[in-house]
């Protein structure tokens, strides 16, 4: 973090009692709400560590179920986040994950969650503290990802030219690129580029980058 | 436009710029937005300030652990009864620092400053002296801006995680924090905020973070109290021109290393201070089971 805004200092406005355990687990599950793009139809929470351990004195539980939601670290609505998913039909469970061999940040939640379409997407986030979060694994391939500029993650064949050709279609949209990084599994194998930028990308930009065969799947996260 | 330290914001105000004016430029310049959003999201914090240590006092709100509540509500009606001991202002910054833990740990909204646990004292300084002094919102918000770049430059160089530094780090530099906004609204000088700065953070050097269960409850309320006290104190000293021995950056420097130096027992872990002692593991035992 290059810049600490005032607002960092005071802020964030939140709903209590941990800025890493509530507001944290929050913003790591709404990152992940805004990725999957579609509404939820079920989600699978393993948590590590600290998260593990305090989760229910911290309502970190809430926090994260309420993220699913579509709720802000201050929306109330988290503390009632439980009944507000069993109105919405949104199923979900806890599991803890207490091996101490695991090398995790102690603030580690793992997410699967399966769209009502059935597209399934796993997100592992971590709660860094003062309500900052990263994201650092899409299913399974380890990423950093913070979700604090507008972003496109494509999921690719590990090909010549498929990022050149995201990059071409972003200029021609006049989308100035903060940040681009790459991350595979393996040489050849399936990739993701996580595009950050100052500018919100719109969807028509995206149908344009899909039109690449070697790209599998894009998802487009709004600020 | 942006400074890296006291003496380079202190410059900056010898110039003729407010410390408010200069975070607000700080904003504009490096957050790339509009000086009228910067006031904007700083109004809506107080706001949710304003209301987080007030609704305590006539809702009694239940915690998460069960550990605190009703403290605020307690301390007013002894107000009201008129056996208060502390003084007008400090009876009424003790309500207030007590009131906004209670709303973080009913899962009630609040603003971190700098953190969840600490978030009381910056509000209690805030609200006692708006009453006793009939401060305007503008004077709320100068102390709002100063109290920032105080913990803009303690996040820089020093820590305001407990689990980093310990207490001291947060009710520490929420307090160092409280200290330069008061001094600021009660019309001292940019100099004396960080006279007032560095003497609070000296007071509370060495403050463990020990939570009992892991919980932002106790000792962090009443650790809250202590914070709000101290920054008065400490703006009353620099206001009559009591200087700080250490300067505040020495003093931020000093608070990291006694910081980095705590055994992990003392960093936020439950493992030591009051978590550990009989009744803190008992509640522990109470709240999240497991025991033998």
């Amino acid at each position: 973090m290059a810049f600490i805004s005032v607002f960092d200092v005071i802020g964030p406005n939140m709903v209590g009692p941990s800025s890493s355990h509530t507001a944290g687990a929050a913003s790591i599950a709404l990152l992940a709400k805004k990725m999957i793009g579609e509404p939820i139809k079920s989600v699978e929470f393993t948590l590590y560590g600290s998260f593990a351990k305090t989760y229910k004195g911290h309502g970190t539980d809430k926090a994260l179920v309420g993220g699913m939601l579509g709720f802000e670290t201050d929306d109330v609505r988290i503390r009632d986040s439980f009944s507000i998913a069993a109105e919405n039909g949104l199923e979900f469970c806890f599991l803890c994950n207490n091996d101490e061999d695991e090398d995790v940040h102690p603030n580690t939640v793992d997410m699967f969650i399966t769209g009502q379409s059935g597209r399934q997407l796993t997100v592992r986030g971590e709660s860094l503290g003062g309500g900052k979060v990263m994201l650092t694994r899409i299913n399974g391939v380890k990423v950093q990802f913070t979700g604090e500029y507008h972003a496109l993650i494509v999921i690719q064949h590990d090909h010549p030219g498929v990022v050149a050709g995201i990059t071409s279609v972003l200029s021609s949209w006049d989308v100035n690129i903060a940040y681009l990084r790459v991350f595979r599994e393996e040489k050849g194998g399936l990739a993701y580029t996580i595009v950050e930028s100052d500018e919100e990308i719109t969807e028509k930009a995206v149908d344009v980058i899909k039109k690449n065969p070697a790209i599998k799947d894009i998802m487009l996260v709004k600020r | 436009m942006d400074f890296n330290s006291s003496s380079e914001l202190l410059a900056l105000c010898e110039k003729g710029m407010s410390i408010r004016q200069v975070m607000v430029a700080r904003e504009v310049t490096l957050g790339e937005t509009e000086s009228e959003t910067v006031e904007a999201k700083m109004k809506k914090a107080l706001s949710v300030m304003r209301n987080s240590a007030h609704t305590p006092i006539k809702t009694v709100l239940p915690s998460t652990g069960g550990l605190i509540g009703g403290e605020a509500e307690k301390l007013s009606k002894h107000m009201e009864s008129g056996k208060s001991i502390c003084g007008s202002v400090m009876t009424k910054a003790l309500i207030y620092s007590q009131a906004v833990p209670e709303m973080n740990a009913s899962m009630g909204v609040i603003v971190a400053a700098p953190t969840a646990g600490s978030a009381g004292v910056l509000p209690a300084v805030l609200f006692a002296l708006e009453e006793e002094f009939n401060l305007t919102e503008e004077q709320l918000l100068d102390g709002m801006f100063t109290a920032g770049a105080v913990g803009y430059l303690l996040m820089k160089h020093a820590s305001v995680s407990g689990a980093q530094a310990g207490c001291q780090a947060e009710v520490g530099s929420a307090s160092a924090m409280a200290a330069a906004a008061a001094v600021i609204m009660m019309g001292g000088t940019p100099q004396q905020c960080f006279d007032a700065a560095s003497i609070a953070l000296s007071n509370l050097l060495g403050l463990v973070c020990d939570p009992i269960a892991g919980l932002v409850e106790a000792p962090c309320q009443s650790r809250n109290a202590i914070g709000a006290a101290n920054a008065i104190t400490c703006a009353e000293m620099a206001l009559s021109g009591i200087k700080a021995v250490v300067p505040f950056e020495e003093m931020s420097a000093a608070m990291l290393r006694i910081g980095v130096k705590m055994p992990g027992e003392l960093r936020e872990t439950a493992l030591g201070g009051c978590a550990a002692t009989p009744t803190g593991c008992a509640h522990n035992c109470r709240i999240f089971g497991g025991c033998k």
